[in-house]
């Protein structure tokens, strides 16, 4: 009793107005520390188990790919003698001669085909080729599509009217039958220029064909990528920050590059993944009726036209490439789902 | 309305004359010629044979020749398949053509619909998780892989189904299931988040609330809306059927247009692969045109510029 009648007094308590310490400030916030675009995307990412998995997968299929072939006994374009046609890890007359004097050989996994290359390995280089074309291809796309989009979007006015009716007439060209034309077309300019203009010997070494296929899609495919892009930059250059960022005198190249890509740099990643898949399926569709990738080279496309004509024989050598392929596009497409519910909830429908 | 339909007009017009000039000029970028093939016909012949067809001429009265002819509606003749006009080979390959390839859309939208409807309307439950799956390996399958593997199971496995040719109503069920799988997994995913934004609407919430039955809810007013999406992909379905049925047509030896493109392109049959390259182009053109036609008609909160 006596002790609160003392602290009903009138008396300030000075320990009342002491300055608040740390923690007691700490206490006292309720907001929570702020999460950046980034870490709150990649936060969403992991949480969506389907996305993880197929990302797992596609590391998998990419190690499979690329690092695979260099510890692999056999080579893409080795012909072993006397192993033709041989059923998976069945082995020929003279490699059951070298089991039997004690040397150890290597099991062809998927069997061998008619001039007696390992199935396997050519499985991985087609896989190789396939992931490279999706992903160059991509990239392509996206620099002369967000490069596109961005300047026109920007610009505005008479020059983008301009920009986006030359985008209506690519985006309305059949692109499967110009595509084919180009690639029949294009493979006997680019011989010439590889072997007889000096400095462009490294059109060998990467193909003529994949070469094709990276200037068919850089032709023709980053219309929708700069459609998607100019109309992100249409809405986005129009906002308050943009006008800040004017007011403060910022130059056109750091408002475009520093305000405006970054702000629809979600929309760019996962239309970009997006179209990893669809360039995939394009090349294993041209290889299939085989204008795609030229011989020896393998692709998943020419691998299963090839084995159709032994179809009833030996079913492996067809279900191993399309499996192949059907797994890297599927495994594609629901990473860039996954990507597009983590970074870009606006474009979900 | 109408300045748009012009401009339309206009666009497609252009375009297909930029595809008819790409075609021209690149088909005889590639090495080689139509009388080139087994047996290299004698220098003498080779000339007549140049001079008949008005390959000696320059390029520019070639294609000059070649505009003039195609605005009188004068496709030419073939120059591999000889006596037939080119005119006649796609008529008949585009019946052909046309029969799978409609087939195969009736069949992806009288199954996607259905399909993407049960998966929203059974949102979150087993159903909707089978068809989801389905559909998303549907469209990550390219279409020879699904012809290669159909012909496994039913010609080679079970026995059941000829491989080539198109003579009985037999002949035809591989090619459509070919043709329709990736777009019946497509319009289903479509049909299912149409239906789901649909559901949500406040005027189903109305509808609902005024007693109106389950059904004519659904028929009436979720899925006259929910179907707009699938409507405007049936211009690109038509670009699809028509691309893809050059890979199952060649796979089960189908007659069709598909098959005379490609065989085109590879015996350098220059008037074959300029009638049939427009002849497609025009199409699909066409097509995508009146989708978006139709697509303002039923859905007037759509406005064209």
């Amino acid at each position: 009793m006596l002790k609160n009648a003392s602290k009903l007094s009138f008396q300030p308590d000075v320990s009342d107005f002491l300055p608040a310490g740390n923690e007691e400030k700490q206490s006292l916030v309720v907001m929570r520390e702020s999460v950046g675009f980034w870490k709150d995307g990649v936060r969403r990412f992991k949480k969506n188990k389907v996305a993880m998995f197929s990302l797992f997968v596609i590391i998998l299929i990419m190690l499979f790919a690329f690092i695979a072939p260099a510890f692999y006994p056999y080579s893409y374009e080795q012909q072993i003698r006397g192993s033709e046609a041989l059923d998976p890890f069945e082995y020929s007359t003279e490699e059951l001669a070298l089991k039997e004097s004690g040397e150890s050989v290597f099991p062809h996994i998927l069997g061998t085909d008619n001039h007696g290359r390992d199935i396997m390995v050519r499985l991985m280089m087609g896989s190789r080729i396939s992931l490279l074309v999706g992903i160059v291809a991509s990239i392509l796309v996206f620099l002369i599509g967000s490069l596109y989009g961005s300047i026109s979007g920007f610009l505005g006015g008479k020059v983008d009217i301009a920009m986006m009716q030359i985008v209506d007439i690519i985006y309305t060209v059949p692109d499967i039958l110009v595509i084919i034309l180009l690639m029949v077309s294009l493979k006997y300019p680019l011989q010439s220029l590889a072997e007889n203009i000096e400095g462009f010997e490294w059109i060998n070494t990467v193909g003529i064909g994949l070469i094709s296929i990276f200037i068919v899609f850089s032709l023709l495919y980053w219309v929708g990528m700069s459609r998607i892009v100019r109309s992100q930059i249409l809405t986005l250059k129009e906002q308050e920050f943009v006008t800040a960022a004017k007011a403060l005198g910022a130059s056109r190249k750091r408002i475009i590059g520093k305000h405006l890509l970054t702000n629809c740099m979600g929309t760019l990643i996962v239309t970009t993944t997006l179209q990893i898949p669809s360039a995939i399926f394009t090349e294993t569709f041209l290889s299939f009726i085989g204008i795609g990738v030229a011989a020896p080279m393998p692709s998943l496309g020419s691998m299963a036209s090839t084995a159709i004509g032994g179809i009833s024989s030996y079913p492996h050598r067809l279900l191993a490439p399309a499996l192949m392929i059907s797994v890297i596009i599927l495994s594609f497409n629901l990473l860039g789902d996954g990507l597009r519910d983590a970074f870009d909830p606006k474009l979900k429908n | 309305m109408a300045k748009y339909i012009i401009k339309r007009i206009g666009i497609s017009v252009l375009t297909i004359w930029i595809v008819s000039t790409l075609t021209f000029f690149l088909m005889y970028m590639v090495p080689g010629g139509p009388f080139m093939s087994e047996k290299t016909p004698s220098a003498a012949t080779l000339e007549a044979l140049n001079e008949k067809y008005g390959l000696d001429q320059p390029k520019l009265t070639q294609y000059k020749n070649y505009v003039e002819k195609y605005l009188h509606g004068d496709m030419g003749p073939s120059m591999k398949q000889r006596g037939r006009d080119v005119k006649d080979i796609i008529s008949t390959g585009f019946k052909v053509s046309a029969r799978v390839g409609g087939m195969s859309i009736f069949v992806a939208v009288m199954l996607g619909i259905p399909l993407g409807s049960i998966a929203a309307l059974n949102r979150g439950k087993w159903i909707d998780s089978i068809i989801m799956l389905i559909s998303t390996t549907g469209i990550a399958v390219p279409s020879f892989v699904v012809c290669t593997v159909l012909m496994l199971i039913f010609s080679v496995k079970l026995d059941l189904l000829p491989t080539y040719g198109l003579t009985s109503w037999k002949h035809y069920v591989m090619p459509v299931m070919a043709l329709s799988f990736y777009p019946t997994a497509y319009i289903s995913r479509l049909m299912r988040a149409g239906m789901l934004e649909v559901l949500g609407q406040d005027y189903i919430r109305t509808a609902k609330s005024k007693g109106l039955a389950m059904n004519r809810v659904l028929f009436k007013h979720a899925l006259r809306n929910a179907v707009l999406p699938v409507v405007t992909y049936l211009g690109p379905l038509l670009a699809y059927t028509l691309t893809g049925s050059f890979v199952v047509e060649k796979i089960f030896t189908v007659p069709g247009l598909g098959n005379e493109f490609i065989s085109s392109i590879i015996n350098r049959d220059y008037t074959m692969i300029m009638g049939t390259t427009i002849f497609l182009a025009i199409l699909i053109v066409t097509m995508n045109f009146l989708v978006d036609i139709i697509y303002k008609i039923v859905d007037p909160r759509i406005t064209l510029k």
